[in-house]
């Protein structure tokens, strides 16, 4: 029997298909039945070290749909970390407060560096360039509702898959399920090489292209991201890249795609998906934008013991 | 003939089969510069396992676990002999460990374990060729990434 329970949820690494099946599962049930109580009594405490209205909102709003209530800051200078404090520090005690941490940092391997610090449960919701675990199983929702299961998809990612942590877990979330992946960049935000040994461990079949129109055709779902303007250290490098992939209707009606072929996007977006592409039938991602409250109601609720 | 004092050692260690470009780092792991008995340091020599390799001979000296888990990361062929009376009493391969803490500095300027005050924590996820993850940032190196402190 699967039990959630305490489970941190730090890195997709650390979760078993069955595990996501699970998750997945409950996601649903939560979005079916709506609102409860079951997390009345309970507190979360979200540690936001960097800004992140939208992760944050949804945890906010997932814990309160549950009858809990939430503590917390989302900005650094407000927090003892500018007086010197350290992390560890700031995490042992807050857990005095709380049941439940939810960690977002600049810092790559903060959230395994808190979970290793407290004993209450930790929720990953971003830490540098590295993992969003909770981004990953909004997505992996998503993809599971829009195309009835998740075995043996074809999926691109497209655009900054060099820092896009979202892309990385969902490539590895999806590594579980057979997934044949496309990756889509150009050179210079190519997949890092570590993600790449990591899939070949899991035998994943994957190719790396610069060009959507070569791999278009073969493509189940089409993960977007969002060239990050603020993790290149130079502006001139931005610029080089900065939209240079494109989403429209138009272009959609241009490209040669299978007619279910469905788009996703984290979100937000800057210039990498056109308004017109909103109403087509290929765009999921406000509805991916939505699930992020039942899959985040049912990792709050399980790690916290309340649906065993 | 006279008698080379560097050709063999009586008490200590010899460390054979380095791969030749990591001599020198083996002799910095070891800090053979504050040792003040014989060393004697051999480079480019021919091998039939290695093409060209690295020995280290140091009178007087007993390798710690964790220097022969540093020599491991940099050198994996690398043996280590334990001379006494002249004669080779133990000879064994240095093993790479499953897991290391402590004395590697992750290669991720953005990695928390440069940041904060913590012992630096990785597994080991390929041994030949080198390949370990680090267990804050999962960020994986290879032997040119590697930095020992």
């Amino acid at each position: 029997m699967i039990s959630l329970k305490n489970k941190d949820i730090i890195s997709i690494l650390d979760v078993t298909k069955e595990e996501i099946l699970y998750i997945l599962d409950i996601s649903k049930r939560m979005e079916e039945e709506g609102s409860s109580e079951i997390l009345n009594g309970k507190v979360l405490a979200n540690l936001f070290f960097e800004p992140s209205t939208r992760t944050r909102i949804s945890f906010e709003t997932a814990m309160k749909r549950l009858g809990g209530q939430v503590v917390g800051f989302d900005e650094l200078g407000t927090t003892s970390t500018v007086k010197g404090e350290s992390l560890r520090d700031s995490v042992k005690i807050i857990e005095g407060y709380c049941d439940i941490i939810v960690l977002r940092h600049f810092l790559e391997g903060a959230s395994r560096l808190t979970a290793d610090s407290v004993t209450i449960p930790v929720i990953n919701a971003g830490d540098g360039a590295s993992q969003h675990p909770t981004q990953t199983f909004v997505d992996l929702y998503t993809i599971k509702k829009v195309k009835g299961e998740l075995e043996n998809l074809s999926i691109g990612f497209l655009g900054d898959l060099k820092y896009g942590r979202t892309a990385h877990s969902l490539a590895y979330a999806m590594s579980n399920f057979g997934a044949e992946m496309y990756f889509i960049s150009p050179p210079s935000l190519r997949i890092p090489k570590d993600y790449l040994e990591e899939l070949e461990s899991r035998n994943v079949t994957y190719h790396e292209v610069e060009s959507l129109n070569e791999v278009s055709s073969k493509l189940d779902i089409l993960y977007c991201t969002r060239i990050q303007k603020e993790r290149f250290s130079d502006p001139v490098e931005y610029e080089k890249v900065r939209g240079i992939y494109k989403l429209s209707k138009p272009v959609m009606d241009e490209l040669d795609v299978k007619e279910d072929l469905k788009i996703l996007h984290p979100l937000p977006r800057v210039d990498e998906m056109d308004e017109s592409l909103d109403d087509t039938s290929y765009a999921v991602y406000f509805q991916q934008a939505h699930s992020g409250i039942p899959v985040r109601e049912t990792l709050l609720a399980t790690v916290l013991g309340a649906i065993q | 003939m006279k008698k080379y004092e560097v050709s063999a050692i009586k008490e200590g260690t010899v460390i054979d089969q380095i791969a030749s470009r990591s001599t020198f780092k083996v002799a910095n792991i070891l800090n053979i510069q504050d040792i003040d008995q014989v060393v004697l340091i051999g480079y480019n020599l021919s091998s039939k396992k290695l093409g060209k390799k690295g020995i280290i001979k140091i009178e007087g000296k007993l390798l710690t676990q964790e220097e022969v888990n540093k020599i491991s990361l940099i050198s994996p062929d690398a043996t280590v002999n334990i001379i006494k009376g002249s004669e080779v009493v133990e000879k064994f391969k240095v093993a790479i460990p499953d897991s290391i803490e402590e004395f590697l500095k992750c290669f991720n300027p953005n990695c928390v374990s440069n940041h904060q005050d913590i012992q630096s924590r990785f597994y080991v996820i390929n041994k030949n060729p080198i390949r370990i993850r680090c267990h804050y940032c999962e960020r994986h190196m290879g032997e040119d990434d590697i930095e020992l402190v």
